[in-house]
């Protein structure tokens, strides 16, 4: 009888330290939910969904205060991938936001002051330029996120549609008709 | 005899190929205008560097290989630059892309070549560099830049396959190509072993093409090459795959995400190896190609066409008919249909098709899958057609690639033998180029992550920076302050040799630092002292006199605040 519970006590004992161990060692900083949802969106840091950023609004879909269908950039899709993420039903958009076609800034040089305002609201650090001269934006690594538009003091940003060209066009969804039923 | 391999499946449609291989090769004639794409190969698309307006001669290059995998473009003849601009190209989306459109003058007048009668003394970087600048792509349709796959080292190769199977129907210009001008060919063969450090050359062409055979092995005896071999392999489709060729040819399977080279094979087209004999030998460019105009035309023919030819030119050689419904460029198989008949010859234009509905009747209406496997039976890469389609009709594309969706090649051995006459190839490339689209994104969503997370780290740290400099100067300020409250003014030094080093060296920082400001002071004071007020000498009577009412002045002044200050302290 004190033999088993001797027994039964080390296995607990034993068990419990393996425990301990293994919750320390494997420990988990943070909430890894927001990391894998900001993997889904879109990175553009617009700030459409009303966060200041990608990450934080990530952090607060993970904590359950935003919702799902707050990021236009990111398409349907998007809210479609997050659905599945968190094992909720789709969402569409609502209201006023819709994803709108992807496109880059475009600085027009002719109007350019050299104010840095736009330089300062790029979340990406994309605007090239210093204070009196030309500004301009790098193609590549503009997100089309739009915050510059609205600080230009002259107008002279624009929104230019990415058009389909050789390198980024795919091939379409086969559409066929079926033989219609005999 | 060698003992060959088997690769899985294939299928064996109709050739299609006595149309066009009875008659030489033609001389395509000069075209009233050459539209050459800029963006033929595999890589960076070529930067253009003639301009418009500008007169260029054949064989010049006109647009300058842009990075590390990229290829030149030559003039294919003399002429004038019209234009450089965005064009309609040989692509399935009907984009138009950037193109050089060439005037030719008729002269057909070469730029100065580089000819080589013995390669054999130069070395292999300078070979490799003669291939980049002549434009030698893998002409076989994938325009690879050549000289890219001609680097190894020595015993990593033992075999250079040269394909000449030319398994897809109805195109001819491979065998064409072996029958008229095999020497050459396997001189370009000598010239890739000698790169490679290969042992052996085998050279596959399938068995409906006997008179090429013929004369590829006499032209072996001929040119008296060692350790080079003929092979003939059974017509089977998509027996010209270089995966399929090096399996049967020498039992080597090249696995998915292997390359051949590890394996020590390496895979050329004959075009290829033509082209790399007249760009070493002869300093030619790859200006031109033989292209096989076939399907529904009165004469169908095998051309050698200057790269840029409006393709309706170059049927109009071969007898185009009436009804003509479109044109395919490449085989039935795995070709393209043409946006316009418009568009330039490339370096990838082996075949033009002329279709009509008799030749290529519309496609059937597709039924649902019933899953009866006949396209797992026939796929070479020995994958699951049927479920393939079934994860790129519901785009479950994850799931496509589990199915290693890009080991398929769209053969299009699979949409043959469907009974369903399921566009199935059509699926797999949309597929394809979703995932491709997705990566794109992701990999851009992963850099802006990357600068934002960045961006916020400086202007953070641009913060700390200010706070620190601001506490630091405040901490300074109340630091002074408190010294001048608590400390008394250490007694004036005395005589004017006070320095810094007259500090005591046992003393605490703090004396430190008082006695050397007081030292500051006292050389502030020095130097007001031995300054002496300039124009004081040579002055006129009147100026003396000046000075003395204004010293008389400022005396009083001086007088007046005393007093007063007397009267202050009495107070």
């Amino acid at each position: 009888m004190f033999s088993a519970l001797l027994v039964m006590a080390a296995i607990a004992i034993a068990l419990g330290a393996v425990l301990g161990f293994a919750a320390i060692k494997f420990h988990v900083e943070g909430n890894p939910l927001v990391e894998k949802i900001d993997a889904v969106l879109p990175q553009t840091q617009c700030g459409q969904c009303g966060y200041p950023g990608c990450k934080p609004y990530a952090t607060a879909i993970a904590e359950g205060v935003a919702d799902i269908n707050l990021c236009p950039p990111g398409g349907e899709e998007g809210i479609h991938k997050l659905a599945d993420l968190l094992g909720v039903d789709f969402k569409p958009f609502g209201g006023d936001t819709a994803p709108k076609p992807k496109a880059v800034a475009f600085i027009d040089e002719n109007n350019c002051i050299g104010c840095t305002l736009c330089i300062q609201a790029c979340p990406v650090d994309a605007i090239v330029g210093a204070a009196k001269q030309m500004h301009t934006i790098i193609a590549a690594e503009c997100t089309g996120c739009e915050l510059c538009v609205a600080p230009c003091p002259v107008d002279c940003i624009d929104m230019v549609a990415i058009e389909e060209n050789i390198s980024n066009w795919k091939w379409k969804y086969p559409v066929y008709p079926l033989r219609p039923a005999a | 005899m060698r003992s060959l391999f088997k690769f899985h499946g294939g299928i064996h449609p109709a050739t299609n190929k006595a149309q066009s291989n009875h008659k030489p090769i033609a001389q395509a004639a000069l075209p009233s205008r050459l539209v050459i794409p800029l963006h033929q190969h595999v890589g960076n698309s070529a930067k253009p560097i003639v301009k418009a307006g500008q007169h260029v001669l054949k064989g010049q290059i006109i647009g300058a290989p842009e990075g590390h995998v990229s290829s030149a473009v030559h003039a294919p003849t003399s002429g004038l630059i019209a234009a450089i601009d965005m064009q309609p190209v040989a692509h399935p989306s009907g984009i138009p892309d950037l193109c050089i459109t060439l005037i030719p003058d008729g002269h057909d007048e070469w730029s100065a070549r580089e000819p080589c009668a013995d390669w054999k003394a130069l070395s292999h970087t300078d070979l490799r560099h003669r291939l980049r600048d002549a434009g030698v792509v893998g002409l076989g349709g994938a325009v690879f830049p050549s000289d890219m796959k001609l680097y190894s080292h020595k015993h990593q190769i033992k075999t250079l396959v040269l394909n000449g199977a030319e398994c897809e129907p109805y195109i001819t210009c491979d065998d064409l190509l072996m029958r008229e001008r095999a020497a050459e060919i396997l001189q370009g063969a000598e010239i890739m072993r000698a790169l490679l450090y290969a042992e052996e050359v085998l050279i596959g062409i399938e068995d409906n093409k006997p008179e090429a055979i013929a004369a590829m092995r006499s032209a072996v005896l001929e040119g008296r090459h060692e350790r080079m071999e003929v092979i003939s392999v059974p017509t089977v489709y998509p027996g010209g795959g270089a995966k399929q060729l090096i399996r049967v040819l020498t039992g080597i399977e090249v696995a998915a995400g292997v390359r051949s080279t590890n394996l020590g094979v390496q895979c050329f087209n004959v075009g290829t190896a033509y082209s790399t004999w007249r760009a070493i030998r002869h300093g030619e460019a790859l200006i031109s190609r033989i292209v096989t105009v076939t399907g529904h035309v009165g004469q169908p023919q095998n051309f050698e066409a200057l790269i840029g030819t409006p393709m309706d030119e170059l049927v109009a050689q071969a007898g185009p008919l009436p009804d003509t419904r479109g044109y395919i460029m490449g085989g039935p198989m795995m070709g393209i249909r043409l946006p316009s008949a418009e568009v330039g010859v490339i370096k990838a234009t082996n075949c033009l098709i002329a279709m009509s509905d008799s030749l290529f009747p519309p496609a059937l209406p597709a039924l649902p899958c019933i899953r009866c496997t006949r396209c797992v039976d026939v796929c070479p890469a020995e994958l699951q057609p049927q479920e393939l389609f079934w994860f790129a009709q519901s785009k479950n594309l994850l799931k496509a690639q589990e199915y290693h969706l890009f080991d398929c090649i769209e053969c299009g051995a699979c949409s043959y033998v469907c009974p369903s006459n399921i566009p199935l190839v059509e699926y797999y490339r949309f597929a394809k180029s979703e995932i491709w689209a997705q990566e794109t994104s992701k990999k851009a969503a992963d850099a802006a992550r990357e600068r934002h997370e960045y961006r916020e780290l400086r202007i953070e740290r641009e913060k700390q920076e200010k706070a620190d400099k601001l506490a630091a100067k405040e901490k300074a300020a109340l630091e002074a302050k408190a010294l001048k409250s608590a400390a008394p003014l250490p007694p004036a030094v005395e005589g004017a040799n006070v320095s810094l080093c007259d500090a005591p060296v046992d003393a605490d920082p703090e004396n430190t630092m008082q006695l050397k400001i007081q030292a500051a002071i006292d050389h502030a004071k020095q130097q007001a002292a031995v300054s002496k007020p300039e124009n004081t000498e040579h002055l006129t009577p009147q100026q003396q006199a000046e000075i003395a009412t204004i010293e008389a002045r400022r005396a009083r002044i001086r007088e007046l605040a005393l007093s007063s200050a007397d009267e202050h302290t009495k107070e």
